[in-house]
């Protein structure tokens, strides 16, 4: 088990940074999906099968079936690929990631600093998640779902074509570029 | 099963969080900073279950599923606003939104 989680996190993170460094849409996309994979990997080593399930269902599925339908819908073309390779020089991206660097080390210090224990990988059943998540966290369930209502009509708000692009607020200041 | 030492499952959380930091700040495509925020939300995700697991206590799978709340409303909304600003500027570079001057 410890083998499975050592592979599946090195996946992860390769995934991960394959993520940011693409320059197609769809292959970032194919590359988040394979990090997310991994990700549920180790919440299942890590004994949260229902998480693992959730995680593949939800993140896996609908939200990544949500990023391609909106690349799908924008069309993207070649001529983003061109322009993402200019807008990635080195000189962009080495200050951010050693301000990172020194982050993540930072954390990594504070992180081991502390006294080490293990995960014995013991299961939580989702019978005990579902107990918790409705009885102890009622009121999370409640903010949660008011939330997905927001989301719901936000997205519809949003979504609606009810300003054509050339009559837009913005078009008429006459500053589209 | 074998033990898994909790400091390593913490620094992959940091390092997944990182790495999605870094990309929120290096990108200009809005949709791979979407993608980015959603990287560092599952990485926050896996650090609540590292911690419910080093209990063994339900509360961090709990957690998570908020958080995947909270990722679904956000990516909703959040591309649709990706639509009206492919809509408006016919480009996802971020920098084109900066009519606020902010």
């Amino acid at each position: 088990m410890n083998a499975v989680f050592y592979i599946s996190a090195g996946v992860a993170v390769l995934a991960t940074v394959m993520v940011i460094v693409a320059k197609n849409a769809i292959h970032g996309l194919l590359s988040l999906l394979v990090s997310l994979l991994a990700v549920s990997l180790i919440f299942y080593v890590m004994g949260a099968p229902f998480i693992a399930a959730l995680e593949i269902i939800i993140y896996g599925g609908a939200i990544m079936v949500l990023f391609i339908f909106v690349v799908m819908l924008l069309n993207l073309g070649p001529a983003m690929v061109d322009q993402e390779r200019q807008w990635l020089p080195a000189r962009i991206w080495i200050g951010p990631g050693i301000l990172a660097l020194v982050l993540v080390v930072e954390m990594g210090y504070v992180i081991v600093r502390r006294p080490n224990a293990g995960i014995s990988g013991s299961v939580v059943t989702p019978q005990e998640v579902g107990l918790a998540l409705f009885g102890l966290y009622l009121l999370g369930v409640e903010l949660a779902s008011m939330l997905l209502l927001v989301g719901l009509v936000g997205a519809y708000y949003l979504g609606q074509r009810r300003i054509p692009p050339e009559k837009g607020p913005v078009a008429q200041r006459g500053r589209l570029p | 099963m074998a033990t898994i030492p909790i400091h390593y499952g913490l620094l992959l959380a940091a390092l997944l969080f990182v790495v999605g930091l870094v990309g929120v700040l290096v990108r200009r495509n809005i949709l791979f900073i979407l993608m980015s925020i959603e990287i560092m939300l599952n990485a926050a995700g896996l650090a609540f279950v590292v911690g419910g697991a080093r209990w063994g206590r339900a509360d961090g799978q709990v957690m998570v599923i908020i958080i995947l709340t909270v990722a679904a409303a956000e990516v909703a909304v959040g591309l649709a606003l990706v639509l009206r600003f492919h809509g408006w500027f016919k480009s996802l570079d971020a920098d084109r939104a900066s009519e606020m001057r902010g």
